[in-house]
């Protein structure tokens, strides 16, 4: 298990380099970023200067290992365009953007699981149908447009919810929702195949050849086994929610890191994508990362 | 009364017959071998005794009872109350069939706890005395161990273990070494054998292999095609066997000294029939010499300590 864990790792770190120097790479390919900062009317000296100051003559390299050895300290310098500290401005948005994304995946997870066992069970009756119905109808609908139709119904109609903002938790309800939507599919789905794949196992026959409850066959020796898939996909999910709510942060006005990276992204502001996408990055090797360690809890085959 | 007693026992997956006349008495203490070749409905048998049938297949019979207790108008939750506790099984899939999740003590400690009650802990120690009387060393170890870290003949082990922690009167082997190397399939049927004998068990052994019900059977049942055709004590049927296709199963079977060496073991030309719902009259009358027109009819299963099903035995 220790193997294990230290080999898992040394791979996140590996993934998160990689990431690291194609957040780098990619910023630089974009042209040239000293003309960009210095804006349309600037002069030739004008951007001479801002390439000075901001160290862009230096050799790639150079300028490569000096941002590299500030962020492992958690320093990604200043933005441009806010004159804060980009850290600041990350550490600012991410509570909103964290408790968008574990509201969504909670949804999406109580949401899913009941129904994917209950199709499982229910195998080829008409329960089976409509949970397959709903779950296509999740995957078919765009999720800005359930935001909006959420709004119109739940915010304006019957005045249930707040339709923008972050004040309080029912603000986080309406967009947990939209975001749950899009994850419920795929999740309703593996959790169903799984379970009708333990269902029909021979170990499932010996737990019913021992006279074990129906509960315990379910939920103790069935869904443990159907589970591994459903983590891994729960856990990119969650990823994507966290990297990739900008459209949902966006129409329910939710000031997170996805919006602040669509901001930054239009006005060229390099320090503050390089950053966003590192930090998501890391999130999401972080989260693949503790996918791999529960399913090596729950299958000790995966432990060796 | 009998510990086991099925009487015209029929199972059915959608147009298939499976099982169309199987009658099986299985005595306390004695050890019933059922043989026949694959498909003839001898797992399916055993399955339909506890219950386990797959979705969709249609059970009935004249009489399905366990000790005096009437099997058929069992719920599924009346039935969980005595499978693992009063009758247990096992299967031919050691590989697969303990769950890979949990540990080999976990799995054999909830089926105690289960339907006795007690501890965890006094099932534990019930499960390490179970590990060892099936022969597995260091028991205490293996109790930790998940299925994926023991062999097949281990699993096997485990499972002949698992069934006996209730100290079960029935325990059904369906074919418990088909899936095993030679030399593990001999070890674990001397240590069932062993079992059997020294906790009194009622055993009901599938099996397609006539050396192994020459060795352990108290009676055979042979099974051919759905149904039972021949059941008697295991000597008498090999001196003196009255169906042609029992006959003819012995025949195909190599005895030293009995036959010239070089010469040809016997074969049963043709092949098993697709039996449909509208299936009618004995499964064997297309292999058979003996066939006659009223094969084509019902036969009923006749004789007292040696039944057989055959219109030349009527």
């Amino acid at each position: 298990m220790v193997n294990f864990v230290l080999r898992r790792l040394v791979l996140a770190a590996l993934v998160s380099l990689t990431v690291l120097t194609l957040a780098f790479t990619l910023t630089r390919l974009s042209g040239d970023l000293a003309i960009s900062i210095a804006g349309p009317s600037a002069t030739q000296e004008d951007i001479e200067l801002v390439r000075r100051s901001y160290g862009l003559d230096r050799p790639l390299l150079e300028q490569f290992f000096a941002w590299v050895s500030r962020a492992a300290v958690g320093d990604f310098g200043e933005s441009f365009f806010f004159r804060a500290r980009v850290s600041d401005l990350i550490l600012e948005r991410m509570p909103v953007t964290l408790t968008l994304g574990l509201v969504g995946l909670s949804i999406a997870l109580v949401v899913s699981i009941p129904m994917g066992i209950l199709a499982a069970v229910r195998e080829n009756t008409w329960v089976d149908r409509v949970v397959q119905l709903i779950a296509m109808l999740g995957q078919a609908m765009p999720g800005f447009w359930i935001g909006l139709i959420m709004m119109i119904f739940f915010g304006l109609q019957l005045g249930w919810l707040p339709v923008s903002g972050t004040g309080s938790w029912e603000h986080y309800v309406m967009p947990g929702a939209v975001l749950a939507f899009s994850a419920i599919p795929a999740l309703t789905r593996l959790t169903r195949s799984g379970m009708i794949q333990a269902l029909g196992s021979d170990y499932i026959r010996t737990a019913r050849a021992k006279g074990l409850s129906r509960f315990s066959i379910l939920f103790k020796h069935a869904l443990r086994n159907a589970a591994l898939p459903v983590v891994s996909i729960a856990s990119v999910q969650l990823g994507f929610m966290l990297g990739g709510s900008i459209v949902i942060e966006s129409v329910f006005a939710l000031h997170g890191v996805g919006f602040l990276a669509w901001e930054s992204i239009t006005k060229n502001d390099f320090p503050v994508v390089q950053a966003v996408v590192l930090v998501l990055a890391v999130i999401y090797v972080g989260l693949t990362l503790a996918a791999d360690m529960l399913n090596a809890l729950l299958d000790p085959r995966l432990r060796g | 009364m009998s510990l086991l007693e099925i009487r015209d026992l029929h199972v059915r997956f959608g147009a298939t017959a499976a099982v169309r006349g199987a009658d099986i008495v299985v005595e306390r203490g004695e050890t019933h071998c059922i043989v026949g070749e694959s498909g003839c409905g001898k797992s399916v048998t055993s399955l339909a005794v506890m219950g386990l049938l797959a979705k969709g297949a249609q059970r009935r019979a004249g009489r399905m009872a366990f000790d005096g207790i009437d099997l058929q108008p069992m719920s599924e939750r009346q039935l969980s109350r005595l499978r693992g506790d009063r009758m247990a099984m096992i299967f031919q899939e050691p590989m697969t069939s303990l769950n890979p999740a949990y540990t080999v003590g976990s799995q054999m400690a909830e089926v105690r706890t289960r339907h006795k009650g007690g501890s965890r802990r006094a099932a534990l120690e019930r499960a390490e005395e179970l590990l060892a009387k099936v022969g597995i060393t260091a028991p205490g170890l293996r109790l930790g161990q998940f299925p994926h870290q023991l062999s097949g003949g281990l699993r096997q082990r485990v499972m002949i273990a698992m069934a006996l922690m209730n100290d079960p009167e029935l325990l059904i082997a369906d074919e418990p070494t088909t899936a095993l190397d030679v030399t593990i399939q001999a070890q674990i049927l001397r240590l069932l054998a062993q079992l059997q004998s020294e906790l009194g068990l009622g055993l009901m052994l599938i099996t397609h292999d006539l050396g192994v019900v020459a060795r352990v059977a108290t009676r055979v049942s042979v099974m051919y095609a759905g149904q039972v055709v021949e059941s008697a004590p295991t000597a008498e049927l090999f001196a003196n066997p009255q169906h042609p296709y029992t006959r003819g199963l012995l025949d195909c079977l190599p005895v030293p000294g009995k036959l010239p060496p070089g010469s040809q073991l016997g074969t049963i030309p043709g092949m098993v029939p697709k039996l449909t719902e509208d299936f009618r009259g004995c499964g064997f009358r297309s292999r058979c010499g003996f066939a006659q027109p009223a094969c084509e009819n019902e036969i009923p299963l006749t004789g007292d300590n040696h039944l057989c099903r055959c219109v030349l035995a009527q």
